[in-house]
């Protein structure tokens, strides 16, 4: 870029946009402008407003007060007909959805051209459709392959056709809700070269995230949110991590860190374990958790992790090896043994398998000591009880929420992560099995996450924390073993570690350490 | 064994296999057209009904047989359209909703049937239509008396099964309706009206189904009984899971079963004094019963099937 992004047109301006949902006031008198060939960062918590303010530009709700103007052919900014796709659309405005918008029955090419021509016509597209996507796919370099069906396409390669979806009806102006959130490291990476190269070439972007290294690397100029009001704008270049943190949470940010100490007395075993098929199974893994330890297991997702998991969780049975708890072997596998053993699991799919999604916070929190004594008064469900442990967790874990009786799938991620560690740790678990406890979650809900980890260690408890994420396995793990296809590396101390090696053992490459 | 196989060389037996099919033929396009957009038509039995009376009254009162054809489709695309309003911008439940318009255009069938005619002992009859004669064709041998020699609504059917697969797969009318039914959110990002499209897909749909109804009245029989649909509109959707939402293989599941259909008739005839007749009438349910158990647990439903979309909630 020759000129400065500072002297660009402006392209397109929000200006006092306010939103309320009910009570909640998602968006107050937010302003935000765009300039030509400019990548901006929109920075903010979970729930900070940053989706509801995209989902206004983009017409999906109509905004109480505020208007957004489009600058249109001539140069000149006119306000955009409110509450309408089709209007953002025509006015060159491409979004791409943290949900991808996508018909996965339909090819990537269908997607693409869908909606573009009129509806009663035969051929699905215009004559020069394929050779406009194939100048599309060659200036912006997302290659996809466009006769396949996309519910095969992989996730990264949704994505792409999200973006081509928006680039065929020429946006000039181009929005991703959280991209990365479902990418693998390589993938954001190979984005966000994409990114800066369509800014190049003259497309205002708008990226939503929490993640501060991606902010800091790819963007122009941020906007910070916090709840629901715009408590910064400013050149990316004057900000760092710190700062950034700051304005986001709204005060000072300190990072978890471990107490040194000695681990105690072994917890947990596992010698030779084989289980699961296929690609995600794990083959002769063995390693030893301690009393008063956090084991990390780093590894790119699929290489068995879920299987481990499963397995620790009784849900697999293993095909070959043993398993000890506290030198006693472990033969059946069944979940209610495992928890009743004390061993509590954070699931990886926290919506999934984390809770009943139908339920409530206060069943959610007591399901898995339902069968016990505590919540039952001559064999029935004492409810007293059951709400009584609700408003403790609720207070206790901070979980946000209207009450012990609001359904739990209503919840947001954070606080459906809360749920599940106020129900596994307050139960006095012996080892603890988060799984990718902080995926998906802001910088407040993963510094709640961390702490309670570091808390079950300081109680005793044995942690054995899996994660993609580097500075998390270095901030809280004693000790850091490596798993690849299905082969875990033996654990050594995390201050005999560095980044680099973890990653290149991420990535398969042997080490001296693990021939050893 | 000599029996079964003299049954199955017969031009009699495949011209009334497709004459039986032709009814589930209507039938199964509509209920995939609807399930396609992702909305579940259970009103299909009661939009036979109608189709089958408001033809045949429309007939007797001194329309056109096409005249007929019309209003009947009307009448489908009418109850269509309650099931539409009240499942789709109002999001109710489908199933309810259609059972709902089942029992509704059943009864308001037979109401208007027997208002118009309080006193007849036995059904009026109009001039039904009748089977055609195509030069050549219809006087090839065996092709001729098995295909040619059909009622015009056959023919019909036979087009809509062409005309539906062209829509769904080579027009971007028939790309919106397929992504409807999958990703509602698809649709409105790219700024169309999901609200419109399965509104107008539910109606059109509902309109093909009353075909069904009409071909009845007026091709099959020439008059309205009550209880004369019989279960074919539920057959259709069984017979739509079996299709895999396909309009080819839509025809094939209809053929089928009319073939079943034709089959026990005359197996009746030849070994009717050993066994009761009522095991005969039940081998076509039985069988589509079994086919479907082979086929539907493969299903790939429509993903968004029976989901209510409304804007701006995930």
């Amino acid at each position: 870029m020759t000129t400065g992004p500072g002297e660009q047109p402006v392209v397109l301006a929000l200006s006092g946009i306010t939103k309320r949902f009910g009570a909640l006031m998602a968006n107050e008198g937010v302003d935000l402008e765009l300039r030509r060939g400019e990548i901006v960062a929109l920075l903010g918590e979970n729930g900070a407003g940053k989706t509801t303010l995209m989902n206004i530009l983009f017409g999906h709700y109509v905004a109480d007060e505020g208007t957004v103007s489009v600058a249109g052919a001539d140069g000149r900014l006119q306000p955009m007909e409110p509450g309408s796709p089709g209007a953002a659309l025509r006015s060159g405005i491409g979004m791409v959805h943290q949900h991808f918008t996508l018909a996965e029955n339909l090819t990537a090419f269908e997607n693409i051209v869908l909606g573009t021509v009129p509806l009663i016509r035969p051929g699905l597209a215009g004559r020069n459709a394929r050779a406009r996507l194939a100048e599309l796919m060659r200036r912006s370099g997302l290659e996809v392959d466009l006769d396949i069906r996309v519910s095969r396409l992989s996730v990264g390669e949704q994505q792409r056709v999200e973006i081509l979806k928006a680039l065929y009806r020429d946006a000039r102006v181009l929005v991703l809700d959280e991209p990365t959130a479902v990418l693998t490291p390589q993938e954001s990476d190979t984005l966000f070269a994409t990114l800066k190269s369509l800014a190049a070439q003259g497309i205002a972007i708008v990226f939503i995230s929490h993640k501060l290294a991606e902010v800091l690397a790819a963007s122009d100029r941020v906007a910070v949110l916090r709840l629901g009001r715009k408590v910064a704008d400013l050149p990316t270049a004057e900000c760092d991590r710190q700062k950034l943190a700051e304005l986001m949470v709204g005060h000072a940010v300190t990072p978890s860190r471990r107490e040194p100490k000695a681990p105690g007395a072994a917890l947990l075993t596992l010698d030779g374990v084989t289980a699961g098929e296929g690609r995600d199974s794990i083959r002769d893994v063995g390693f030893t958790l301690h009393e008063g330890e956090i084991l990390g297991i780093a590894g790119v997702s699929g290489n068995g992790q879920a299987t481990l998991a499963r397995l620790l969780s009784g849900l697999l049975p293993a095909e070959r090896g043993n398993l000890f708890l506290r030198d006693k072997p472990v033969h059946a596998h069944d979940a209610g043994d495992m928890i009743r053993s004390g061993i509590a699991r954070i699931p990886e799919d926290r919506h999934r398998d984390g809770v009943v999604g139908a339920m409530t916070v206060a069943e959610n929190l007591v399901i898995e000591e339902i069968r016990g004594r505590r919540y039952q008064r001559f064999g029935f469900l004492d409810f007293a009880a059951i709400a009584a442990r609700a408003r403790e967790a609720i207070a206790a874990y901070d979980i946000r929420c209207p009450g012990g009786g609001a359904v739990a799938r209503l919840l947001s991620g954070g606080n459906i992560q809360k749920i599940v560690l106020a129900r596994t740790l307050d139960a006095g678990p012996v080892v603890v099995l988060a799984a990718q406890p902080s995926r998906g979650l802001d910088i407040g809900a993963t510094g709640d996450v961390h702490r309670r980890l570091l808390a079950a260690r300081a109680r005793g408890a044995g942690v054995i924390l899996i994660s993609e994420d580097l500075d998390e396995l270095f901030a809280l793990s004693d000790r850091i073993a490596v798993i690849h296809r299905g082969h875990l590396s033996a654990p050594r101390p995390s201050e005999e570690l560095d980044r680099a090696s973890v990653g290149l053992m991420m990535a398969g490459h042997h080490t001296e350490s693990e021939a050893a | 064994m000599s029996d079964i196989l003299e049954i199955l060389l017969t031009a009699n037996f495949w011209a009334a296999a497709l004459r039986i099919a032709t009814p589930l033929i209507f039938g199964v396009l509509g209920a995939l057209l609807c399930e396609r957009a992702g909305v579940l038509n259970l009103g299909i039995e009661g939009i036979f009904t109608a189709g089958a009376m408001a033809g045949w009254m429309a007939v007797w009162l001194g329309a056109g047989l096409w005249g007929g054809v019309l209003v009947a489709a009307l009448a489908g695309a009418a109850f269509g359209l309650v099931h539409a309003i009240l499942t789709v911008p109002l999001g109710l439940s489908q199933h309810v909703s259609g059972i709902g318009v089942t029992l509704f255009a059943t009864s308001l069938s037979y109401y208007t049937y027997r208002t118009a005619l309080p006193d007849v002992s036995s059904p009026p009859r109009i001039e039904a239509f009748q089977p055609a004669d195509i030069p050549y064709l219809s006087d090839l041998p065996f092709l001729g008396p098995a295909l040619f020699q059909q009622t015009p609504l056959t023919f019909l059917a036979l087009a809509f099964v062409v005309v539906v697969a062209f829509v769904l797969y080579r027009t971007p009318l028939g790309l919106a309706i397929r992504a409807v039914g999958d990703n509602p959110s698809a649709i409105e990002a790219q700024g169309l009206s999901v609200t419109l499209l399965r509104m107008g897909t539910v109606v059109a749909g509902s309109a093909l189904m009353a075909l069904g109804g009409a071909f009845l009245t007026m091709s099959a029989f020439d008059a309205f009984f009550f209880n004369m649909v019989n279960g074919r509109g539920w057959i259709c959707i069984a017979l739509t899971v079996f299709a895999s939402w396909r309009p080819g293989k839509a025809l094939i599941g209809a053929l089928l079963f009319g073939a079943f259909d034709a089959f026990q008739v005359r197996l009746q005839t030849e070994v009717g004094g050993v066994v009761p007749g009522q095991v005969f009438l039940m081998m076509p349910y039985l069988l589509s019963i079994a086919a479907l158990v082979v086929v539907a647990r493969k299903a790939d439903y429509p993903r968004a099937m029976l989901k209510p979309y409304f804007r701006g909630q995930r």
